[in-house]
């Protein structure tokens, strides 16, 4: 009753193509925002934010970053992980050996220095597709995994291989507490997922989605296809190699070369086709299914009173994450996104379905 | 044409790399022979796992994530349940749960997923990947188990007049390398000689055309699915009696996904090649290039194998999108 | 009729959604209650590829702290409480247990033992903050010994630095002198993580010092593929093979040993590898080869007959009773004792109530076991006496080697004292490094002496 366009009467182009063209949808997120910029800080416990919503953002903006490739291009890749590490480490020798730099800088240069190395890797892509690519993205995966727990530059000679970064402070404000965290990370994931919504609705989004549905004709209509795959590459890795800096500095804190294996890559996978390809908004339920869930399941059988062994609960947990992500994929193989779609076409038609 | 000059180019580099470390006397023969041994059963484990894949792709189209989880599954059945029953009961019992587990994934996740993008495909094999390790630890336990074929770990010096030093050979990878060939040869048999096999192949043609004629595509997909869990259960067994099996195995599945793009997704003499082909390539390279470039560049350890598979399957990829016998597709405009 | 389960879907979803927020936002349920308890956080490991030796470490640990409730009533009165979080010896994993855990009981977490070095590494970073102490019993950072700077850390009983070093000195001896190890092979098989790659610089140093060639094989997680290693030691016939492995690892290079001829009796693992885990699938195969001990070797005394007594026999084991004894389980319990006696001792200084994690720090600092303390505890002959300090972390540095006889441990060797000239240095830089690097103020231990 309350969520319906009536009335809404679009006068100038302007008005016709802006983001949100619903009123009730710009009120929507108006109040989202209020709600995580403002309220959110002050109710929320550490914990939540530490074990929850900071890794869930950072993945938030990876997801999004390979959303970009893969649900907007069509380019699949099993090595997305491996971009997130050039990322981390970048920004980690980039802080170590230029340290007047501002950490805003280094994060843009992390992610310049991602996308060169996604490009590098992408160019296979110029001759092969589908499952194959996918396989040979796992190249860039290992190469990248063994690089830098071979050279021991990358990590600055430290005899055990891991690394730890000192606390970020950006114009005199140190993120160092949990809220701070949040604060910092949400203000820079709302920046880029601003930024990917409108790059994916103009040119370069459009070239790439002519890409994805098919090539051939792409090609024939004037879209270059190695134009449009390298930059799919480039601009993914780079909000790839920012989420790895992210995570490296304001999640982990300290990691080795193992915090970015090929495990992450698949979940970053899980991610997107949980969440919804080609969504923005499905790379953000994506993130959090797959970074809530498993925790909630940990933790449910304690909630609920139900006394199992470490290990039963462990394998419980496998056992059914495994069978919800096939559920999911039966009963909507579009991702939440399409759900929440969904949703809003039938909330625009309550009370009254006819 | 261009093609043709760039594959060859690339083997010839290939051939003159595994050659160098004879030719330069980096290596003297007995041990290099012995290293050209260990990559070959490394590469016949990497072919059984590929093999699977292949089986299940060409037959359903699906990429089958979990066949590194239905090895270790397999694996564990055969080693717990041999704890309290002879080996040969214990081995036909778990030929019972894989062709069981092959009917509920027939079941559960390809039937409702028919005609879906490949990736979702995918990424429900992945879902299957962490059901099964979950369910096979919280059945079967997580410890190390054994599997006793009887045969001794002792390695047999051979040809000691001819090679100094001679050369070591261990039984039970003789044992896993005919076994892998007789199974090569059953699978052979089934698929040419068997009204199901061809049934198999006609659906790995063209699985619409194999429909309208009659071919049951639901009833086949279970029979391959159990197919490449029987391949699954001898590649476990191999790997675990010779170094135990535990939930580990399953990650060395990762292996054989740069053997299926080597030799193609859909053929089955190309994932027994490609195999041979990696692990000969990754265990040479690790023994003689690995301590050239730790050298050369100062770095902390060798350990290139663990790439060395994908960039020599992306070697090849460049030069043959289709991977060495894959099908051949045009795209026309 | 497809539409219809969609939106159920949904319906379910953003109950589970709205579940997981109201669940998680009033976080781990914070049970401010005045119960005099001691919270202890486990974090084992009991699936995965580490299992095999993740399970009984962490039944010896929670053994430990079960028979110090039913035999002492807990300590000094105050009853121990404590939960498991499985990390998968996964280090994202084993933060979020962390933070899980850090604040439960009254008095938040006594102190935390992940028994991973991944995770102690990702752990030293929040522990200051959370002001929760951080003991690794013989893993973790060697450089933590260093108390000026890693102030929660307590790498008690020994580093991976001190390993390196008796094993060392333990080929010398049997070379005949140190200065005879010139010119000889020694090969390092690692598990290629920070745990493995810790005792490189050790060995390069020593490996300058006395002239003996250093080959380094990484191995990769999880560590069943090794035929290039082994390979390569048949190639380069190393005199001696340091095998630094953990999990499934440990029994894949034996029976890679074995399949490749190299003799076990010159095979010398640190000692997360001498367990009988590692030994036994290898089967025969493993007979002659040695490993270091870490405080309790295998066997049992004085404490595993109270185990029985108090724990098993009232049907409270967490483990099988023939695994009483084993050496992991051992460590475990050992480890867990160590905890408990920082308490003890911290409650000598602040009264037997509920301490927290600071001041079990306080504890962990100014443990003082002797022979005699280790006597009243009932682990007479597991464990060397351990003494720590504001500057010293650690408490001992001595070690002895094992060595399997097909069917048990034997100690085969004398009592070896890691070299403090070589070793000191070496800490005292890498703990500078990191102090720089973090940016982290080191302590006056003189000034710090009353605290």
């Amino acid at each position: 009753m309350l969520y319906r366009e009536n009335g809404q009467f679009k006068t100038t182009y302007r008005q016709d193509q802006q983001m949100l063209p619903i009123l009730q949808d710009r009120i929507f997120m108006a109040l989202l925002l209020l709600f995580v910029f403002g309220v959110a800080p002050f109710i929320f416990s550490d914990y939540l934010f530490l074990s929850i919503l900071i890794p869930f953002l950072v993945l938030s903006l990876a997801a999004i970053g390979l959303n970009l490739l893969v649900g907007y291009c069509g380019q699949i890749s099993l090595g997305h992980a491996a971009f997130m590490s050039v990322g981390a480490y970048a920004a980690y020798n980039l802080v170590l050996r230029v340290p007047q730099l501002n950490f805003l800088v280094v994060l843009i240069l992390a992610g310049l220095i991602a996308a060169l190395v996604g490009l590098l890797f992408g160019i296979p892509s110029l001759r092969i597709r589908g499952l194959y690519l996918a396989v040979a993205t796992l190249a860039a995966q290992f190469f990248v995994d063994w690089t830098f727990a071979r050279v021991k530059w990358f990590t600055n000679y430290a005899p055990s291989g891991s690394v730890s970064t000192a606390t970020i402070d950006i114009f005199g404000w140190t993120v160092d507490t949990p809220v701070r965290k949040y604060l910092f990370l949400l203000a820079v994931v709302t920046v880029f997922a601003l930024v990917a919504k409108n790059l994916v609705r103009g040119h370069m989004g459009r070239a790439w989605m002519a890409m994805r549905d098919m090539d051939v004709a792409a090609e024939v209509i004037g879209i270059r296809p190695v134009y449009a795959k390298l930059t799919a590459f480039g601009v993914s890795s780079f909000y790839v190699g920012v989420a790895g800096a992210l995570w490296g500095f304001v999640y982990l804190g300290s990691w080795e070369p193992l915090a970015f294996d090929i495990n992450l890559s698949l979940n970053l996978l899980f991610m997107i086709i949980i969440g919804g390809m080609g969504s923005i908004l499905g790379s953000f339920f994506g993130a959090f299914f797959i970074v809530a869930l498993p925790i909630l399941l940990n933790q449910a059988p304690e909630w609920l009173g139900i006394h199992l062994s470490t290990a039963m609960v462990s394998n419980l947990e496998a056992m059914i994450f495994g069978s919800l992500i096939i559920f999911f994929l039966i009963v909507e193989p579009q991702g939440l996104a399409r759900l929440w779609a969904i949703g809003k076409e039938k909330l625009r038609l309550w009370p009254f379905p006819h | 044409m261009k093609r043709n000059r760039n594959l060859i180019i690339l083997c010839v580099f290939l051939l003159a790399g595994l050659i160098m470390p004879l030719a330069t006397g980096a290596s003297d023969p007995g041990f290099y022979i012995e290293v050209l041994l260990g990559g070959l059963m490394a590469g016949v484990l990497y072919s059984l796992v590929a093999l699977g894949f292949v089986l299940i792709f060409k037959a359903s189209g699906v990429f089958n994530f979990a066949q590194g989880a239905m090895v270790l599954f397999a694996a564990l059945s055969v080693a717990r349940m041999a704890e309290v029953m002879p080996l040969w009961l214990a081995t036909l019992l778990a030929i019972g749960i894989m062709i069981a587990f092959a009917f509920i994934v027939e079941r559960l996740v390809l039937r409702p997923l028919v005609n879906q993008d490949p990736v979702v495909l995918l990424m429900a094999t992945l879902g299957v990947t962490y059901f099964l390790n979950g369910f096979g630890q919280a059945v079967w336990g997580s410890d190390i188990y054994e599997i006793n074929l009887g045969i001794a770990k002792e390695p047999v010096m051979i040809l000691q007049n001819l090679f100094q030093g001679g050369i070591l050979i261990n039984k039970d990878d003789v044992a896993a390398a005919v076994a892998a060939v007789v199974l090569v040869a059953l699978l052979a048999l089934f698929f040419q000689k068997t009204k199901t096999g061809r049934a198999l192949r006609a659906v790995a043609d063209d699985h619409l055309a194999a429909q309208s004629i009659g071919i049951p595509l639901n009833r086949i997909w279970v029979i391959v699915w159990s197919v490449a869990g029987v391949v699954a259960l001898v590649a476990g067994v191999i790997w675990g009696a010779k170094l135990g099996v535990q939930f580990s195995v399953s990650q060395v599945a990762l292996k054989a996904l740069p053997v299926v793009i080597l030799g193609g997704f859909t053929s089955i003499p190309g994932a027994i090649l490609g195999g041979l082909i990696i692990g000969v390539g990754e265990k040479m390279a690790e023994v003689f290039l690995a301590p050239i470039a730790v050298k050369a560049f100062d770095l902390a350890g060798g350990g290139i194998e663990n790439w060395f598979a994908y960039v020599l399957a992306l070697l090849f990829l460049l030069v043959l999108p289709e991977g060495l016998f894959g099908e051949k597709h045009i795209d026309r405009v | 009729m497809k539409l219809v389960e969609r939106m159920r879907v949904l319906a379910v979803s953003a109950g589970a959604v709205a579940a997981i927020m109201a669940v998680a936002a009033s976080g781990p349920v914070q049970a401010q209650s005045k119960a005099k308890e001691q919270f202890f956080p486990v974090l084992p490991y009991r699936t995965g590829a580490y299992a095999p030796n993740g399970v009984p470490w962490a039944n010896g640990y929670v053994d430990y702290l079960k028979l110090v409730n039913a035999r002492d009533g807990g300590i000094g009165g105050v009853k121990i409480t404590y939960e498991e979080c499985e990390t998968g010896y996964d280090t994202a994993r084993g933060v979020e247990c962390y933070e899980r855990l850090k604040g439960k009981g009254p008095t938040g977490a006594t102190l935390f033992q992940p028994l991973s070095t991944g995770i102690t590494f990702a752990l030293t970073d929040k522990a200051p903050g959370d002001k929760v102490p951080l003991v690794t019993a013989g893993y973790g950072r060697a450089d933590a010994v260093d108390g000026t700077v890693f102030k929660w850390n307590f790498p008690l009983g020994g580093t991976y630095w001190d390993a390196a070093d008796i094993l060392v000195q333990h080929v010398g001896k049997i070379e005949g002198g140190l200065d005879k190890l010139k010119g000889k092979k020694i090969a390092l098989v690692y598990h290629d993580s920070p745990y493995g790659k810790e005792p490189i610089p050790l060995l390069q140093l020593r490996a300058k010092m006395h002239g003996f060639n250093l080959l380094l094989l990484p191995v990769t997680h999880p560590g069943v593929e090794q035929k290039a290693t082994w390979l390569q030691i048949r190639q380069q016939r190393p005199d001696y093979v340091f095998l630094w492995g953990w999990g499934v690892m440990n029994s894949a290079a034996l029976k890679e040993a074995v399949a490749t001829g190299y003799p076990r009796d010159k095979m010398y693992g640190v000692w997360w590898s001498g367990a009988e885990p590692d030994v036994i699938p290898a089967g025969d195969g493993a007979k002659g080869y040695h490993a270091l001990v870490f405080l309790a070797p295998a066997g049992q005394g004085q404490v595993h007959k109270d185990m029985i007594k108090y724990v098993y026999d009232k049907g409270q084991g967490t483990g099988k009773k023939e695994e009483i004894g084993e050496v992991l389980y051992n460590r475990g319990m050992v480890s867990a004792m160590l905890g408990v006696e920082g308490v003890k001792r911290a409650q000598f200084k602040y009264g037997k109530k509920p301490l927290t994690g600071e001041q079990v720090r306080w504890g962990l600092e100014n443990l003082a076991l002797d022979a005699a303390a280790i006597k009243k505890l009932g682990f007479e002959g597991f464990m060397d006496p351990i003494q720590t300090t504001c500057v010293d972390h650690e408490g001992s540095h001595s070690s002895r080697i094992e060595t399997w006889d097909g069917k048990k441990w034997n100690i085969t060797s004398g009592t070896y004292e890691s070299d403090s000239q070589i070793i000191k240095p070496l800490i005292k830089e890498s703990a500078a490094k990191y102090a720089a690097e973090k940016k982290i103020p080191v302590r006056d231990c003189a000034k710090d002496a009353s605290n």
